[in-house]
C-alpha cells in the first residue's frame, strides 16, 4: 500500500467544501421562502383578494428560478464520495443508504406531484388543491432536508450502529437512534429555522429594493409584513435551537465546542468571550494566552455548556492532554487505544485468512476492547485532534452576531410595517437589502463551524479525513476542482441574471 | 377511466409545458446541466473507485480493510508466519 497523498486529501477537502458551499447558496432560500410562499397564498386563499396572488405567484417564480439552478447540485457530493473517498463511502453505504434513498424518494414525488401543480395548475386545479400542493413542497423539501442532516449528524455523533470487522462497514442498529439523536433534533431544528431566516430576509431585501425604487409598493410593504413575522420568530427559534446546538455539542463534540469559544484551558464556572481577538500564531500547549483582547461574560460558557454556574467546560488543552482532576483522558492514551484496535483488527482479518477461528476470535475480543477508539490509532501526535480553531472561533462569532443583528432587524420591520413607515425608512431598507447579503454569509458560516469543527474526523472518533479519502493521485482531484469552479461560477452567473431580470420585471400588473 | 386520468395528467404537464415563460430557459439549464453532470462529469471525472477497480463486495471489503489496517497487518502477517 502507497503512502496516503496528503495533497490529495486536501483538494479532495477543498472540492467538497467547494461543491457543499455552492449547494448551500439555494438550499436555505428554497427551505424559507417555500414556506413564505406557502403563508402568501394562505392568505390569498383567506381573502380572495388578487393581490395576494398576483403576490403568491410572483414570490413562486423567483422560488422557482432558485430551485431550477440549484436542483441537483447535492448529486455531485455522491460523486465525489465515490471517487475521492472511496473508504469513507464503503463504510457508512448501510448507515446513509436508508436516509439518502428516503430523501431520493420524497423528492421525486415531491417535484414530481406537488411542484407541478403549484407552477401549473393555478387555473387548472381548486383552490384548496393548490394551496395543498404548495404546502406540500414546502414542508416535504424540508422533510428532504432532514434526511440530509440526519446523515450529516451521524457523522458528528455516530451512534445506533455498529462495526462490521469482515464487512469494513458500519451498519445500522436502530434507525429511530440515528434519527432522534440529539446531534440531528439540534441540527435539523437550527439549519431549517436559520434558513427560514434567509429565505424571510431574501423577500425583505427584493421588497425592501422596490420601496426604494418606489415600484410594487403595495406588494413590497405586504412581503415585508409578513416575511418579518416569519422571520422574527425564525430568528427567535434560531437562537434557541443555537444555544441547544452548543448544549450538545459539549457532550458529543466537546473539542468542538472549545475551538469555537476560543477555549483552550478548561475550568469550572468558564466564561464566555463575547468579544475577542485570538492571539496570532497561536498553538495548543505553547503557553501564550489564547486572546489578545477580550471582552467576557462571567460564567455565561458554565451555563451555555453544562446548564450550571459552576459546571466545568473542558478547553482544547484539556482534551488533548488530558485533566486527570476532572477525569478526562488525554489525546495520547486514546492513540495507544487506537492503534491496539488497528493491530487487533489486522490480526483478526489475518487469523480468518488463515482460518485460525480461535485466533481470530480472540483479536476481535481485543478489538473489541478498543475499537471506540479506532479513528484515534491514526493520529501520531496528540496535537492532531484539534480542529483549525481561528476559522472556528471567528466563524461562529461571526454567525452568532449577525444572528443577533438579524432578530433586531426583523422587529424593525415588522414595526415599520405595522405602523405603515416603511416606504419614508430609507435607511431600514438599505439595511434590509445589504442584511440578505450578511444573512447568507452567516448561514455559509454555520457550515464552517460545523465542518471545520469537526476536524479531523469524518466520523467522529472513529476515521479520521485522512483515512477516508482514496488513494489516487492530487492532480486528478485538482483538475475536477477547477472544472467544477467554472461550471459553478457559470451556473452561478446564470441564477443572478435570470434572478435580477426577473426581479425587475416584478409581479405581472393587474 | 384510468386513460381518461393518464390523459388529463399528460394534458396537465404539456399545457403547463407550452404555457411557461421564464421556466422555458430554466428548463434549458436544468437539461443542460444534467447532461454536463451525469454525461460528462460522472462518466469521465468521477467512476465510483472500489465498483470500478474491484468486481463484488468481499473484494471491496478487503481493499477498504487493507487501507484500514496498513503496516500493522504486515506485522501480523509476518509474526503469524
Amino acid at each position: 500500500m502507497g503512502e496516503l497523498d496528503l495533497g490529495m486529501v486536501n483538494w479532495a477537502r477543498a472540492q467538497f467544501t467547494l461543491t457543499a458551499m455552492y449547494h448551500w447558496l439555494f438550499v436555505p432560500i428554497t427551505l424559507g421562502l417555500s414556506f413564505l410562499c406557502a403563508f402568501f397564498e394562505t392568505i390569498y386563499v383567506r381573502t380572495g383578494k388578487e393581490e395576494w396572488k398576483r403576490l403568491t405567484k410572483f414570490w413562486m417564480t423567483l422560488f422557482g428560478i432558485n430551485f431550477a439552478i440549484g436542483v441537483a447540485t447535492g448529486i455531485i457530493l455522491e460523486f465525489e464520495f465515490g471517487t475521492n473517498w472511496s473508504n469513507y463511502s464503503w463504510m457508512v453505504g448501510d448507515i446513509f443508504g436508508a436516509p439518502l434513498a428516503i430523501e431520493g424518494i420524497f423528492a421525486f414525488f415531491i417535484e414530481a406531484t406537488f411542484f407541478a401543480v403549484m407552477f401549473f395548475g393555478w387555473e387548472r386545479t381548486s383552490k384548496g388543491f393548490h394551496l395543498f400542493s404548495t404546502w406540500m413542497v414546502a414542508i416535504g423539501s424540508n422533510l428532504s432536508a432532514l434526511w440530509i442532516l440526519v446523515a450529516n449528524s451521524w457523522m458528528q455523533y455516530p451512534v445506533g450502529m455498529v462495526f462490521n470487522p469482515d464487512s469494513a462497514r458500519f451498519e445500522m442498529q436502530n434507525i429511530w437512534e440515528v434519527i432522534l439523536s440529539p446531534v440531528a433534533v439540534a441540527k435539523f431544528t437550527h439549519t431549517t429555522s436559520s434558513s427560514f431566516v434567509v429565505g424571510a430576509l431574501f423577500v425583505i431585501a427584493v421588497s425592501s429594493y422596490y420601496l426604494l425604487k418606489k415600484r410594487h409598493i403595495d406588494m413590497a410593504k405586504k412581503s415585508i409584513l409578513v416575511a418579518s413575522v416569519f422571520g422574527l420568530l425564525s430568528g427567535l427559534f434560531t437562537a434557541f435551537t443555537g444555544d441547544e446546538s452548543a448544549f450538545v455539542n459539549a457532550s458529543t463534540q466537546p473539542m468542538k465546542l472549545a475551538a469555537y469559544e476560543g477555549l483552550y484551558k478548561g475550568s469550572r464556572g468558564a466564561d464566555i468571550v463575547a468579544f475577542g481577538m485570538l492571539t496570532p500564531g497561536k498553538k495548543t500547549g505553547d503557553g501564550q494566552e489564547p486572546f489578545a483582547f477580550e471582552i467576557s461574560i462571567p460564567r455565561g460558557l458554565a451555563l451555555l455548556a453544562t446548564r450550571e454556574w459552576n459546571g466545568y467546560v473542558p478547553g482544547i488543552e484539556d482534551l488533548v492532554y488530558g485533566n486527570s482532576a476532572e477525569g478526562l483522558v488525554g489525546a495520547a492514551d486514546k492513540i495507544e487505544r487506537g492503534k491496539k484496535a488497528i493491530a487487533d483488527l489486522a490480526a483478526y482479518k489475518a487469523a480468518r485468512k488463515a482460518g485460525d477461528d480461535a485466533a481470530g476470535k480472540a483479536a476481535l475480543e481485543r478489538f473489541n476492547v478498543n475499537k471506540d477508539y479506532l479513528g484515534y490509532g491514526y493520529m501520531t501526535r496528540p496535537e492532531e485532534i484539534v480542529p483549525p480553531v481561528a476559522s472556528t472561533y471567528y466563524s461562529f462569532h461571526y454567525m452568532v452576531y449577525v444572528g443577533t443583528f438579524i432578530i433586531f432587524l426583523m422587529l424593525f420591520f415588522l414595526k415599520a410595517g405595522l405602523s405603515d413607515r416603511l416606504p419614508e425608512n430609507r435607511l431600514l431598507l438599505r439595511l434590509g437589502v445589504a442584511s440578505f447579503f450578511l444573512a447568507y454569509l452567516a448561514s455559509e458560516m454555520g457550515w464552517v463551524v460545523a465542518e471545520v469543527g469537526r476536524q479531523p474526523w469524518a466520523i467522529q472518533d472513529m476515521l479520521p479525513v485522512k483515512m477516508a479519502a482514496t488513494n489516487i493521485g492530487s492532480g486528478h482531484v485538482q483538475g475536477t476542482f477547477l472544472l467544477f469552479f467554472i461550471l459553478f461560477a457559470v451556473l452561478l452567473l446564470a441564477e443572478i441574471k435570470i434572478m435580477l431580470k426577473q426581479i425587475k420585471i416584478g409581479p405581472e400588473v393587474a | 377511466m384510468n386513460d381518461n386520468l393518464l390523459r388529463r395528467c399528460y394534458t396537465f404537464y404539456r399545457d403547463g409545458f407550452r404555457a411557461m415563460t421564464v421556466g422555458r430557459t430554466l428548463w434549458k439549464i436544468i437539461a443542460i446541466k444534467l447532461l454536463v453532470m451525469f454525461a460528462v462529469l460522472k462518466v469521465f471525472f468521477f467512476p465510483d473507485f472500489l465498483n470500478t477497480t474491484f468486481d463484488n463486495d468481499q473484494q471491496r471489503a478487503d481493499h477498504v480493510l487493507q487501507q484500514l489496517t496498513g503496516a500493522a497487518e504486515h506485522t501480523e502477517q509476518r509474526r503469524m508466519r
